[in-house]
């Protein structure tokens, strides 16, 4: 299923541990460049943690990332942002007494080596109206609403100049109009040849969107494929439903309910 | 056999020390509060045994008794009407806060008491007791008893209590224990009184071994500190624990390297436990 | 930038005429004054700017004072010393902060607050060196009289303190100041935003060390002697820190400002109450943090005459 050309970034054998707890077991996954790929799951199964192990958060405990042809498992997170790494929150994380600009033009400053001053001004603001929030550039990022906290992410994100977006539930919490409104962005993103890994709990989001899809079910990698064969793929169902209502695969360890 | 000696030593002072971190303990874990008027307590604790055995002729022991109730009230108090204000400050804010009064207290010991060492000594002194060739004296034994009782004490109210119940609540999840009912303000007080009264009744028991003066206090809260780092924030018998150890550790770096270094030596003690385990020796990661 | 860095050399020439008008007491108050101020604008790198609460004021001090004295022992000339008490500040807080700026919150802050008191030890029993707990003498500066060294030491801490200054305003208006600031709102969020928070932190770090450094060693010639328990007071830090909350904590004159009017209420609180003067300043403490602990600057904006904030 990987496209033409290198990966850009290629997981092999990644394992994390706490204490007894696997919450990601040997996972092999392979990104090619101007993927869309969506990554799936039930509550718990292992997908922050996934992201969090690819962004330096957790060190792997076993196994090894490799990113753009260098092995990148043992960096820190700010060694992964400015890499070309970007990714956005769950629980979206501004500066909260910065202006909206200001927490672009750090973004555009750390990770994405625009200078000091005017340069990483003018990034910010061009990022800003990209996503639509550059009238409120100079407002408190701690006053703004939760679908406008998410669109400053992916604002912060792009001004990191990534090679890889990682968007952990940019659409949770938003209503079907602003739901919308983030996907065409994300389609814009794309657009500009940048590859995108959306951890999603909305099946909508991820059919809509997405060329391939990647399902982790109790931090293991049960199934990879385009949109159409996965929501067919018993171990999936299997997986979100439980397993009465899957295909009867004696190898999976079903959910009692949802 | 120095060697048993000197554990003897160590575990008798590490009684002392649990039973001063116990509330120190207490009050960090569930306030996240650091109570820098800890040690100033305990030196105000040792001073009321002085005068109350000196003027009027209670055992220091029994002053305890007198001690917790008016310690009990004085924290309570003082959580109600300043502390809680700032609970939800930065950090920064609450030290800076408790700093100020913890310089308004030890400068009020200072000029009453001032800054002279005081010496209780008991009349007739109770004498030593002898375990083979270990020797101890029997007031520092009965103060060791004593202290690791009032911290088991704790322990009880703490895991038996209602009011117990609803402090582990509050440490747990605020929100929830709100949520259940629990007077959560109500309960803040209640828990710097306990943490207060720790500090005071200890202070009686360390005035048979310590010379008393207002002096002392921040070498107390020094210890305090080091010992939740090494047992774990908000638990009796992390304190405990760390407690004990602490005494040990002590007892041998004097015998090893002098005891004009016992604040260096816990000090890098206390640095290497924070770079290896952040969250302390027994405890879990939460309060930070 | 121009228009604060031409406020402030207006505001320092005019602090340098002080020795022309002023008799010994106002010299004396003038010189600790700035001597405050560098405490405070130095706790400002990694208390105001990083957020994050050290205590290591007194040890930096402390630190200073005795480098710089025992490199005059051994002959160095008053200048060379307080560069060498500088640099060992520096350095000291460099390897300090790679340990202990891992730590957060209330770790941070009381490890930070023992610093002090295990610098104290170490002296205390390095007799040799240091004279231990009888303290050191340092040579009196050859100088013609006691106001020609009076304002001597006045343009020496002049000199650091604008130094301060120039070393604050250079970094609030620049990306390692923008660094920090976003340290201070959210760690974990600016080490996602490619933010090196150790190598900022550490910075921030020795920045707050290396001026209290230089200021303790000059304090030390000033005064001729000094002991442990004198220059690794925790009331230095504590100062500082209180300095700087009162002036309003990450702006560029607040510290400055706080450390004029502590001065000015020290002073007051010294000559009205001299036995219970910690006493009243722990209330001051109390006052301060429960009721402005956005620090005076704060007041201003709820004023009418005052511009919006940039």
């Amino acid at each position: 299923m990987s496209a033409d050309g290198p990966a850009l970034l290629e997981l092999s054998g990644v394992t994390r541990q706490f204490g007894g707890l696997r919450a990601v077991s040997n996972v092999d996954l392979s990104i090619a460049r101007g993927e869309v790929i969506g990554l799936i799951g039930p509550n718990g199964a292992g997908k922050t943690t996934l992201v969090n192990v690819i962004t330096g958060v957790h060190r792997a405990s076993s196994g090894t990332v490799r990113f753009d042809g260098t092995d990148i498992t043992r960096l820190k997170p700010y060694q992964a942002a400015r890499r070309g790494i970007a990714r956005t929150f769950q629980i979206v994380q501004p500066f909260p007494e910065m202006t909206v600009a200001e927490n672009v033009a750090a973004a555009a400053m750390f990770a994405g080596a625009a200078a000091y001053g005017s340069e990483a001004n003018a990034q910010a603001l061009e990022h800003l109206r990209f996503v639509g929030l550059a009238d409120i550039a100079h407002s408190r990022a701690a006053s703004l609403t939760l679908a406008m906290r998410k669109r400053l992410e992916l604002a912060k994100g792009l001004a990191m100049r990534p090679k890889l977006l990682l968007l952990d539930e940019v659409n949770a919490g938003l209503n079907a109009t602003e739901v919308d409104h983030a996907l065409h962005l994300i389609r814009a993103i794309a657009a500009r040849g940048i590859t995108v890994l959306i951890i999603e709990h909305l099946m909508k989001v991820v059919l809509s969107i997405c060329t391939r899809v990647v399902v982790l079910h109790h931090g293991e990698l049960i199934a990879t494929g385009d949109t159409k064969s996965i929501v067919k793929d018993p171990r999936v169902v299997a997986a979100y439903l439980g397993r009465r209502y899957g295909a009867a695969d004696s190898a999976l360890r079903g959910v009692p309910n949802g | 056999m120095l060697t048993l000696q000197i554990l003897a030593n160590g575990l008798v002072l590490g009684g002392l020390y649990a039973c001063i971190a116990s509330g120190f303990s207490l009050v960090w874990g569930v306030l996240n509060v650091i109570n820098i008027l800890h040690g100033s307590f305990i030196v105000l604790g040792g001073y009321l045994a002085f005068y109350a055995y000196g003027l009027l002729g209670i055992h220091p022991f029994l002053s305890i008794l007198i001690a917790a109730p008016l310690f009990f009230a004085l924290g309570y108090a003082m959580q109600h009407t300043l502390i809680n204000r700032m609970i939800a400050a930065p950090v920064l804010l609450t030290l800076t806060l408790t700093f100020g009064l913890d310089l308004m207290l030890s400068n009020a010991m200072l000029a009453t008491f001032t800054a002279d060492f005081r010496k209780l000594t008991l009349d007739p002194p109770l004498g030593t007791l002898a375990f083979g060739t270990i020797v101890l004296p029997v007031d520092r034994l009965i103060a060791m008893v004593l202290a690791l009782g009032l911290t088991g004490l704790l322990y009880l109210v703490l895991s038996r209590s209602r009011i117990g119940r609803a402090i582990v609540a509050v440490r747990m999840d605020r929100e929830a224990a709100a949520l259940m009912g629990v007077n959560v303000k109500r309960v803040y007080a209640i828990t710097f009184g306990l943490g207060t009264l720790m500090a005071g009744a200890s202070g009686p028991l360390l005035a048979m071994i310590f010379p008393i003066s207002p002096l002392t206090g921040p070498a107390y809260l020094g210890k305090a500190f080091v010992i939740c780092v090494l047992g774990g924030l908000g638990s009796v018998p992390g304190a405990m624990i760390g407690g004990l150890a602490l005494g040990v550790v002590e007892s041998f770096g004097s015998l090893w390297f002098g005891p004009e270094h016992a604040t260096t030596l816990s000090f890098v003690l206390l640095i290497l436990i924070l770079l290896v385990r952040p969250e302390g020796l027994l405890g879990r990661k939460g309060y930070a | 930038m121009r228009r604060e860095a031409l406020v402030a050399a207006t505001l320092f020439a005019l602090v340098g005429l002080f020795p022309l008008v002023g008799e010994a007491y106002w010299l004396r108050l003038g010189t600790t004054m700035l001597m405050y101020g560098v405490l405070a604008m130095s706790w400002n790198f990694i208390g105001g700017m990083a957020g994050y609460p050290s205590f290591a004021v007194a040890a930096f001090f402390g630190l200073g004072a005795y480098s710089g004295a025992v490199a005059q022992k051994f002959g160095a000339p008053a200048g060379l010393a307080w560069c060498i008490a500088a640099a060992s500040a520096l350095v000291f807080a460099t390897l300090l902060g790679l340990a202990l700026l891992r730590l957060r919150g209330h770790y941070f802050a009381i490890a930070s607050l023992v610093v002090a008191d295990v610098l104290r030890e170490l002296v205390n029993s390095a007799t040799d060196l240091t004279g231990g707990g009888m303290g050191l003498n340092l040579p009196v500066p050859a100088m013609s009289s006691i106001d020609a060294q009076a304002a001597f030491f006045f343009y020496a801490m002049l000199a650091l303190a604008t130094i301060t200054f120039a070393a604050t305003l250079l970094a609030a208006r620049s990306k390692l100041g923008f660094g920090l600031r976003c340290i201070q709102q959210n760690e974990s969020a600016a080490d996602m935003l490619g933010v090196d928070t150790t190598l900022y932190k550490v910075c921030a770090f020795a920045l707050s060390a290396v001026f209290v450094g230089a200021a303790g060693a000059i304090y030390a010639s000033w005064v001729h002697y000094i002991e442990p328990p004198d220059v690794f007071d925790v009331l230095y830090s504590v100062k500082a820190i209180v300095m700087v909350l009162l002036g309003g904590a990450g702006s560029l004159f607040g510290p400055l400002l706080g450390a004029a009017v502590f001065l000015s209420l020290e002073e007051l609180v010294w000559r009205k109450f001299i036995d219970v003067h910690t006493g009243v300043l722990g209330l001051l403490i109390v006052l301060l943090v429960m009721f402005l602990p956005k620090g005076l600057l704060s007041l201003s904006q709820r004023l009418p005459w005052a511009g919006k904030r940039p």
